[in-house]
């Protein structure tokens, strides 16, 4: 296994309202990997990735990040994060909406320029950088977040279900474009899904979480050859995984 | 950076994309260019208007009532034609007031309300006195002040500005706090200072409450000015509408109050229009309220 870009171990979180999130969670996040985190809904995935991403303090355990320079170890600006919502600034153009995470950090302009038409290019979106996003289809605003969380150039991309609120012809465009950008990014990702489907189709390994309190349940790695693409969605070997990453999630949810 | 290995599917996915919003989007020609919308849009209110104009001069000729107790409005418009040299500067010395107070109002109750927005105990602490401002009525405490303020402009400014400037720090103490949550948390994850979480999302988050908060304003500054014009009743030369309304009375020239009474109710709507047409310019490329919809 590669090196571990962000580690998780015997994390506890507990919100001020007495939920308790997670319990016990080991998680370790190897650099390059696709790693997919599936379980039931409300089961603290998107916890998970929020702690990773920094955005609050666990309760116990500890999370180490490889390389931290930042606040608490945190790897700043090695971090883009997809929300599951597209999460943009209405009163901003798409250009504006990707340049943000760049203006924040006090790029130069020119620089900041490129790189945001860089990023636009990335996800298809050439020609539509002076549009709002109230001129956009779910599909296209959701591509303007990835192309935001991108510009930084991550060393550790975050996805939050971002594609559970599109159609189905959309969302397998997505997971194409995704898994092509992250062939030739060689990015680590971490997916929060809670589609068996997608994420046997996506992903290098899988982590199935347990039911709230969410801790991991056990790993499944899914050895099928890159360059995936829709052959590979009928195939008999992605059945078999299917089926499996299933039943794992089903005695994950009894136990 | 290496762009896409294969661009075909990407291309492919986005064409289809935009056909999708293709239809969805509008063809940008405003719709009050639009002569027939407008003539449409304005014959109704004209026809009633002019409908209880000849209903009001029939009453008035066939009941022969006296101008003094209530003057037909061909003989108001006559007055306001022959009294403007007397009218109009009295406009001027309102409408002075009036935008002075609004001004005043904008830029102290933003300022107020990003006071509110630092911390939550200010806001606990202050909020109340707003609120006690606010609904004092302007009446009553005004000749206090015209008072305690010995320069006539600036207690009637003082006035105006405590009647306009409530909606303002309400809807704008609003708009700050209804920034998108996920938007503060990406602005956090990319490391933002406090200040550019203010001017990139909470600033541009509160515009549209702003506005809704300044229309309101913009009327009250209107009616805060012409009240504490009224009870400060002064003469001569810096003296406003209301003053020629109370004047009026006093000398039983009923048609000249109808004027002027006619020039604070054109000004209201002026403002009214001036202040929609601002939010429109600044709103109408991401805001549902200013978005033309085809269909």
């Amino acid at each position: 296994m590669n090196r571990a870009v962000v580690q998780l171990q015997n994390v506890d979180k507990v919100y001020a309202n007495g939920v308790v999130a997670l319990r016990h969670l080991d998680l370790e996040v190897a650099e390059g990997e696709f790693l997919s985190l599936l379980g039931p809904s409300g089961c603290g995935k998107s916890t998970v990735l929020r702690l990773v991403a920094g955005l609050g303090e666990v309760s116990a355990g500890r999370i180490e990040w490889a390389g931290g320079n930042g606040r608490a170890g945190l790897p700043q600006g090695e971090i883009g994060f997809v929300f599951q919502e597209p999460t943009l600034m209405p009163w901003a153009t798409v250009f504006k909406n990707v340049l943000l995470p760049l203006k924040l950090r006090g790029v130069a302009p020119d620089e900041a320029a490129s790189r945001v038409r860089e990023a636009i290019a990335m996800v298809g979106l050439e020609g539509f950088e002076r549009a709002y996003p109230r001129e956009l289809s779910g599909g296209m605003k959701m591509r303007v977040s990835i192309a935001r969380a991108l510009v930084t150039h991550p060393r550790l991309l975050l996805l939050d279900e971002p594609f559970a609120s599109l159609d189905e012809i959309t969302r397998f465009k997505l997971d194409n474009d995704l898994l092509t950008l992250w062939a030739s990014q060689r990015w680590t990702v971490v997916f929060v899904t809670h589609s068996v489907y997608e994420s046997v189709y996506l992903s290098t390994r899988i982590a199935v979480m347990t039911a709230r309190p969410g801790r991991t349940a056990g790993d499944v790695a899914i050895e099928a050859p890159a360059p995936r693409d829709e052959t590979f969605r009928t195939s008999p070997l992605y059945n078999d995984y299917c089926r499996l990453v299933s039943a794992r999630l089903a005695e994950a949810t009894r136990a | 950076m290496s762009s896409m290995p294969s661009v075909e599917p990407e291309r492919a996915a986005s064409a289809a994309d935009v056909r999708g919003i293709g239809a969805e989007r509008p063809t940008r020609s405003p719709r009050w260019l639009d002569l027939g919308w407008a003539v449409r849009r304005a014959l109704p209110p004209v026809v009633i208007g002019l409908a209880g104009l000849v209903a009001w001069e029939l009453v008035v000729r066939l009941n022969q009532i006296p101008y003094y107790i209530l003057p037909g409005p061909l003989l108001v418009g006559k007055t306001l034609v022959r009294d403007w040299g007397t009218l109009y500067p009295s406009l001027l010395v309102t409408l002075a007031i009036t935008g002075a107070a609004l001004l005043v109002a904008t830029v102290a109750g933003v300022l107020i309300s990003i006071l509110f927005t630092q911390s939550k105990l200010v806001e606990l602490s202050l909020f109340p006195y707003a609120v006690i401002l606010q609904v004092t009525p302007i009446v009553a405490i005004a000749p206090l002040i015209i008072i305690w303020v010995r320069n006539i402009p600036v207690a009637l400014l003082i006035c105006a500005w405590l009647v306009a400037f409530f909606p303002i720090v309400s809807n704008t103490t609003l708009g700050l706090n209804s920034a998108d949550h996920n938007l503060l948390n990406l602005m956090q994850l990319y490391g933002a200072s406090r200040r550019q979480i203010f001017w990139y999302l909470r600033l541009p988050s509160a515009m549209p409450y702003f506005l809704g908060g300044l229309r309101i304003s913009g009327g009250l500054a209107l009616i805060g000015a012409v009240v504490a014009e009224f009870v400060a009743g002064t003469g001569g030369a810096q003296s406003g509408l209301a003053y020629r309304i109370l004047e009026s009375g006093y000398t039983m020239q009923i048609p000249r109050m109808f004027a002027a009474l006619l020039m604070i109710t054109a000004s209201g709507i002026f403002i009214f229009l001036a202040l929609t047409a601002l939010s429109h310019l600044a709103l109408r490329k991401w805001h549902e309220s200013a978005v033309t919809r085809e269909g």
